[in-house]
């Protein structure tokens, strides 16, 4: 008993560092696991408080920025509305029968980043909020990411620049759907993976979501096409996407939540067992 | 004695916003950051108890992760350059170390500058192994580990004069 204790007083220094050092791996390798980095993430008071700061001050400067957009969207906008199928004047919707299908929240972007491979977005929303786990992040462009953990008023999304980030899309001339993963070499670009070889890939057509996940709609801008190739068994396509979205430089975003995403699920589920 | 604790606390605070506010966001050609923080691990003063050292790199560690959602890596790199300090003081400045004098703003600037070299590039190193965490992307890690070694190892010697309290 006595070595033992010898021992441990001994050795402190290298058994803290071996304990300290170990805690920190377990953390690492837990957060390299999809979805499931719980205890560390950014969506808290303190890191919140302190990239809220920094956000008020950043904003001023990208205001110009965020106008442009703001008016390229309502041009958008203003273009589908005047455009619309003239017969659509004239349905009837009663009430009871329009269900919402998306919930739209606005938030800011307190604090981006795209450098590492494992990109994390923390938002000035959370669950105060009603934002949840698994809701859907876009800009006015195109697709963001996902949300991974909420606190009372902040979340973290995944994003799409994130190896870890699996997101249904499909190409907009056909319905041949692939997943889009990131390599984690260039911010403006991701990949589209596994697309069947029958489809009619060409260089310049557009990607959107694929709407099969339950937390996009359908037909939400991703990027387009900027070159593609067989894999080596010969049988699928992966595909460089190009992002319509400028991944380094998001000020304000749109949480969407699919008020049908718990009925999907239970359908989903109760049709596998 | 309470001076010394004093200054550190501020170190520790200045560094983790100053790492956290700024260095996170520079993002040189893309993918460049100093990491800073790390100056207080350097400068920990010599005479203090070694595991002291060892918790506090670890939670300024784990702050640095809270702050850019990267799971531990920062922690795990900063208590392995914790622990391996003493081996690059020796090497780094021999006699000195052995007598326990060293004064980190007035030794030569030669011994300061392998003393960080040595410890910016084994920090990075770990930073980046975890951070990638894929052994056939090794060339990116080491890409990545030199271009922000170099961009660390230039501010941290600034940073180190710059507020070095004696004028000469």
């Amino acid at each position: 008993m006595q070595q033992i204790f010898n021992f441990v007083i001994r050795n402190k220094t290298f058994l803290l560092f071996l304990l300290l050092f170990s805690i920190a791996l377990a953390l690492t390798i837990q957060s390299h696991s999809y979805h499931r980095s719980k205890f560390i993430n950014s969506a808290n008071f303190l890191t919140g408080g302190v990239y809220g700061t920094m956000n008020s001050v950043d904003q001023y400067f990208n205001l110009k920025t965020e106008n442009d957009i703001l008016a390229k969207e309502n041009k958008q906008l203003r273009e589908q509305l005047y455009n619309l199928n003239p017969q659509t004047d004239s349905t009837f919707i009663d009430s009871s029968y329009t269900n919402a299908h998306y919930k739209v929240t606005i938030a800011d972007v307190y604090k981006n980043s795209y450098a590492l491979p494992n990109n994390i977005l923390t938002l000035n929303k959370g669950k105060n909020d009603s934002i949840k786990e698994d809701f859907g992040v876009i800009t006015s462009n195109g697709i963001v990411g996902i949300i991974d953990n909420t606190s009372k008023n902040y979340a973290t999304v995944l994003s799409i620049l994130n190896t870890k980030s699996r997101i249904n899309a499909k190409l907009k001339r056909s319905n041949h759907i692939g997943s889009l993963t990131w390599n984690s070499k260039l911010p403006s670009h991701v990949q589209l993976e596994d697309v069947s070889q029958y489809a009619p890939v060409k260089i310049g057509d557009t990607i959107e979501t694929g709407g099969e996940s339950s937390i996009f709609p359908k037909g939400i801008g991703i990027g387009t096409i900027s070159s593609f190739e067989s894999d080596i068994s010969g049988d699928t396509y992966t595909i460089q996407v190009k992002l319509f979205n400028d991944m380094t430089n998001l000020g304000t975003v749109y949480i969407l939540e699919n008020l049908n995403r718990k009925e999907i699920l239970n359908l989903e589920n109760s049709s596998n067992e | 004695m309470n001076n010394v604790l004093g200054i550190n606390i501020i170190r520790f605070i200045a560094l983790l916003l100053l790492q956290v506010v700024i260095c996170n966001q520079i993002n040189l050609f893309g993918f460049i950051n100093p990491y800073i923080y790390i100056i207080y691990i350097f400068l920990f003063p010599i005479r203090e108890e070694r595991l002291v050292l060892l918790l506090s790199s670890f939670i300024l560690g784990m702050l640095v992760d809270l702050f850019s959602d990267s799971g531990g890596v920062h922690a795990a790199a900063a208590v392995s350059l914790a622990y391996v300090r003493p081996i690059l003081l020796k090497s780094s400045f021999g006699m000195l170390y052995e007598h326990q004098s060293i004064k980190f703003t007035t030794t030569d600037i030669g011994n300061l500058i392998t003393y960080l070299t040595l410890g910016t590039i084994i920090h990075h190193l770990i930073l980046f192994s975890l951070e990638i965490f894929n052994i056939s992307n090794i060339l990116l890690t080491l890409k990545k580990t030199l271009f922000s070694s170099i961009f660390t190892i230039l501010l941290s010697v600034l940073i180190i004069i710059l507020f070095s309290p004696n004028k000469k």
